[in-house]
């Protein structure tokens, strides 16, 4: 049969090739995404209860650090006398990022001048309740803020 | 009928314990049968007694009082829930009088101290007595202070009491008369919550304020303020209600030249600012209250950016006409109101972003920044100075305009999944006809191929 | 060409490759005109080995915690290259697998395709529909959003309304007497280990059964006419390959157009979002049971209807039992009926469903 048609081996040579290739390719198409996928993210997986703040050295007495907490603020505290301290930085009263101020040795919005204590009471300005506090972990060198 | 039914039943038992053996069965029977009589008679014996002590009464103001029509019962009934009563003290401790003694007339013994109803004028003396006395008081609260009535006579219903008008508030037109609760009970009639309520019950009332010739309209105006909202509305029990401006025990209007002290307790950086603002000087001169000139006083409002610049709303423009003031007051809003459309087009691009599935959160905290700017340069608008505000705002801008690219790449990252995915159909739908192609071919050769 | 000659010799001694090649060889589809449903049970096995791959593959990154679900998947659908598309395949394949075993289902009802000799084929894949769907309420709820939450709270609590054994299920369901974090980590094991262990076991019954009998010719055309054939291998698989390259296509395009929303973390305190809704294939079940009056005859309602999909799950396992000569007067009408009815109640209650908010 094949050899009473001339033009049937090489037409079905070409469909067979052609059905090759696109299975092939058709089949990298879905395994790159998979294999993409199981190549692990350069970002470190979020968690949202607790995170890395840094190092010691990152944060010298009475100096304070704002920190990223899953998509809040928050803000690190070491006391002159060496305490670690940390809370969320969202003011109560505008959502403004709080800080901390090595003069007065407080917390201060620069928004409105609202003042929190080193509890995060707020003690000054408009703010209507004090700071939600954190739970800070100190694990040889690297600190981290905990969500209770 | 109950007592019969339980006498008769008890003689039974009686009349049954008599008639049984003395079997120790019974015996036990028995004893069981007598001890617990005997047990519940103790125990009604107690209760009958505890329950004469709780209810005893020696006070004949109260014996007899009690027993009246309700003008004269209700002051006893609403005294059970005044703090007083619960610290110890009874009817005679602010009107005097002989409790022990059952007769009319001896209980009223005026050598005894004895007042009935105290006048408007008597009353700041009559709860003074106690509340103006440090040592007095210190028994009860050491806390409380002691110079409530002294503040009286410095407020404005103080003052009008001593010149002899009735009308004013005393101390019981805002704590009550026998009913009265500590001011952190929230069913007190001070409580933060309440005070508005307890003020706006004179001070609403347009008849009550026509001889004196000022507004009434001061609740209703409150109610729509940005301090109410925060107070009802958010249960912010720190927001400013009443007596946070006006003093609660010294009652009066702020003066002019104080009301920035007085919004500064809170807004202290806004004061500050304008302080050392150029418009400190003119506003003084014009005797204009400082910070009621742009923001009311009653009633004020949440700020908007539409109060600085020039368009409808403006605050400026009411002084400001074709003058430097009024070129500042266009950049300052112009500003404003650029920074402010930019972070909100950014937001709701990043908004979008999210929804369709692409990260953003890290712009979207970065975003915060933008905001926390635009918030300070609101607060600077107090300096009056266009430029400063330019300055604050232009990191702001910069920002903002940052992460509404973070946007936009992001959407363009959509578009490029979506173009990759028309790509890849069309290899599929290519590789579905080829299939096809290949099941014609199979099916044309004929069948004799197959055996 | 000789060694891979000798190997496949070296194979077919230990494995019989020879016979399986044999038996594919042999097997025949018959061709009628309803021939077209038979491709809808190649579909539903090919959309549950997609679910099989993505779910592993999701398995390499979500955390079944409380704590960690929500963000888990966020970080997949976000973070992880092609995150977001494995996730909405899993998510768009798992509703294309309920609608084509919905379809399969009654197409095999229709054509009476569950008689003697195939019940047991009839009854595993009756188990199986049980078990899909046990897939898609345990699967629901693992992104742990607040959709999923109030999801599975209403539905766990229609299954504690059954009187006597209800409420020891739905302590079993939650891991207690709430939706915690203690039900989300039991769904995962169900999800993930109870049921593709049970319906593995089913689909290799399943198959097997369908191979052992070959394809059911329905009654009317078995008695009519000699159908033709179609040899399975190539032809019959390859008409299969095409549905399931287009079933690719489709996945592809859904999840790239309409990519499966995450919506917003689940909060046991938050109040339950309005007009909340299960998936579409619990839909009918849900809107009937809100339309039950509170009390029929002195009896609770919703229990009644509860008592009644159960019963109308069992008639429907039990079919092939109740009717044994298909295709023959009344009976057929009767069970034609009956089936039309059902479609009918399922389609109108659905839509219903989703019409009325």
């Amino acid at each position: 049969m094949e050899e009473s048609d001339p033009r049937g081996p090489t037409r079905r040579r070409f469909l067979d090739y052609l059905l090759g290739t696109s299975v092939v390719a058709t089949l990298s198409a879905i395994l790159y995404p998979i294999f993409k996928f199981m190549v692990p993210p350069q970002v470190i997986e979020a968690s949202t209860n607790s995170v890395s703040v840094g190092k010691n050295a990152d944060i010298p007495a009475n100096s304070g650090k704002i920190f990223k907490f899953g998509s809040k603020p928050g803000i690190i505290i070491r006391t002159q006398a060496g305490d670690l301290k940390a809370f969320s930085a969202s003011c109560t009263h505008l959502d403004c990022i709080v800080q901390y101020s090595p003069e007065k040795k407080e917390i201060v919005c620069a928004c409105h001048n609202g003042v929190y204590d080193l509890t995060g009471k707020n003690i000054g300005g408009p703010p209507p309740r004090p700071l939600e506090e954190y739970k800070v972990n100190v694990k040889g060198d690297d600190i981290t803020v905990t969500r209770t | 009928m109950i007592g019969t039914r339980n006498e008769r039943q008890s003689l039974q038992i009686v009349t049954l314990g008599r008639r049984l053996p003395a079997s120790p069965a019974a015996f036990r029977r028995r004893a069981i049968v007598v001890l617990t009589v005997a047990a519940l008679a103790t125990l009604a014996y107690f209760v009958t007694f505890s329950r004469k002590t709780s209810a005893q009464e020696t006070s004949s103001c109260v014996i007899c009082h009690s027993k009246l029509e309700p003008r004269l019962s209700d002051p006893v009934k609403s005294f059970d829930g005044d703090i007083h009563k619960s610290k110890g003290l009874s009817c005679n401790d602010c009107h005097g009088g002989n409790p022990n003694k059952a007769d009319k007339a001896e209980a009223k013994d005026p050598n005894w101290g004895y007042v009935a109803k105290p006048t408007a004028q008597q009353i700041p003396g009559f709860c003074g007595k106690c509340h103006s006395d440090a040592n007095l008081m210190k028994r009860f609260n050491p806390s409380l202070r002691v110079d409530q009535v002294q503040e009286y006579a410095t407020s404005i219903h103080g003052q009008k009491l001593q010149k002899g008008d009735q009308n004013v508030a005393t101390c019981v037109s805002c704590h009550g008369v026998h009913g009265i609760k500590a001011p952190d009970d929230p069913q007190s009639t001070v409580y933060a919550a309440n005070v508005a309520e307890t003020c706006g019950k004179c001070h609403g009332d347009a008849n009550r304020m026509a001889p004196y010739g000022i507004p009434h309209d001061q609740y209703d105006k409150y109610k729509s303020s940005v301090h109410a909202n925060a107070l009802y509305e958010k249960h912010d029990l720190s927001a400013p209600t009443c007596n946070d401006c006006h003093g609660n025990h010294g009652a009066a209007p702020p003066g002019l030249t104080s009301v920035a002290n007085v919004c500064g307790q809170c807004h202290s950086r806004q004061a500050e600012l304008f302080q050392k603002s150029p418009h400190k000087e003119p506003f003084d001169k014009m005797q204009r209250g400082e910070c009621l000139r742009c923001h009311s006083n009653h009633d004020i409002k949440p700020p908007t950016d539409t109060m600085a610049g020039v368009g409808p709303g403006s605050v400026c423009v009411s002084c400001h006409n074709n003058d430097k003031g009024f070129a500042a007051a266009q950049n300052i809003g112009s500003d404003l109101g650029d920074v402010s459309a930019k972070i909100d087009e950014a937001k709701e691009l990043l908004d979008r972003a999210e929804k369709a599935g692409m990260e953003v959160s890290h712009a979207k905290f970065d975003l915060r920044d933008a905001s926390d700017g635009l918030t300070q340069a609101r607060v600077l608008v107090h300096t009056a100075s266009a430029d400063e505000i330019h300055k604050a705002l232009t990191p702001a801008m910069e920002n903002a305009t940052k992460n509404y690219a973070a946007g936009e790449y992001a959407f363009s990252e959509l578009s490029f999944r979506r173009k990759g995915l028309a790509v890849s159909l069309v290899f599929i739908l290519f590789l579905a006809g080829l299939v096809y192609l290949k099941i014609r071919q199979i099916e044309s050769k004929p069948p004799s191929v197959e055996s | 060409m000789k060694k891979i000659d000798s190997l496949f010799l070296w194979l077919d001694e230990r494995l019989g490759i020879q016979s399986i090649f044999k038996m594919a060889k042999k097997k025949e589809v018959p061709l009628h005109r309803h021939s077209i449903w038979y491709y809808f049970g190649g579909m539903t096995l090919f959309l549950f080995t997609v679910q099989v791959a993505t779910g592993i593959l999701l398995l390499l990154y979500y955390r079944p915690s409380a704590e960690g679900a929500f963000e888990s998947v966020q970080f997949i659908i976000t973070e992880v290259q092609f995150g977001w598309l494995i996730r909405s395949v899993h998510s768009w394949s798992a509703n294309l697998l309920i609608a084509a075993l919905f379809i399969h289902m009654f197409s095999v009802y229709f054509m009476s395709a569950y008689r003697a000799p195939r019940e047991i084929t009839w009854i595993t894949g009756a188990l199986l529909l049980f078990i899909s769907i046990g897939f898609g309420f345990s699967g629901y709820l693992l992104p742990w959003n607040k959709l999923a939450f109030f999801a599975t709270k209403v539905g766990t609590e229609i299954a504690g309304v059954v009187p006597i054994i209800g409420h020891p299920i739905l302590r079993f369901l939650r891991g207690g007497d709430e939706v915690t974090g203690a039900t989300l980590t039991r769904f995962f094991g169900f999800h993930v280990a109870v049921l593709p262990a049970i319906a593995t076991v089913l689909i290799g019954t399943h198959v097997l059964l369908v191979q052992m009998h070959g394809m059911s010719v329905p009654p009317k055309i078995e008695e009519t006419e000699e159908p033709k054939t179609m040899k399975f291998v190539p032809n019959f698989l390859l008409r299969d390959l095409i549905g399931w390259i287009l079933a690719v296509g489709v996945l592809a395009a859904l999840a790239a157009i309409f990519p499966w929303e995450l919506g917003e973390k689940a909060d046991a305190f938050a109040s339950a979002p309005a007009g909340i809704k299960p998936e579409w294939y619990f839909l009918f079940m849900f809107q009937t049971l809100k339309y039950l009056p509170a009390k029929i005859f002195a009896l609770d309602g919703e229990v009644l209807g509860i008592l009644g999909f159960g019963l109308g799950g069992l008639f429907w396992v039990l079919v092939p039992f109740l009717n044994k000569t298909p295709g023959h007067g009344r009976r057929k009408l009767v069970f034609n009926v009956i089936g039309i009815f059902i479609v009918v109640f399922i389609i109108v209650m659905t839509i219903v469903g989703y019409v009325s908010s």
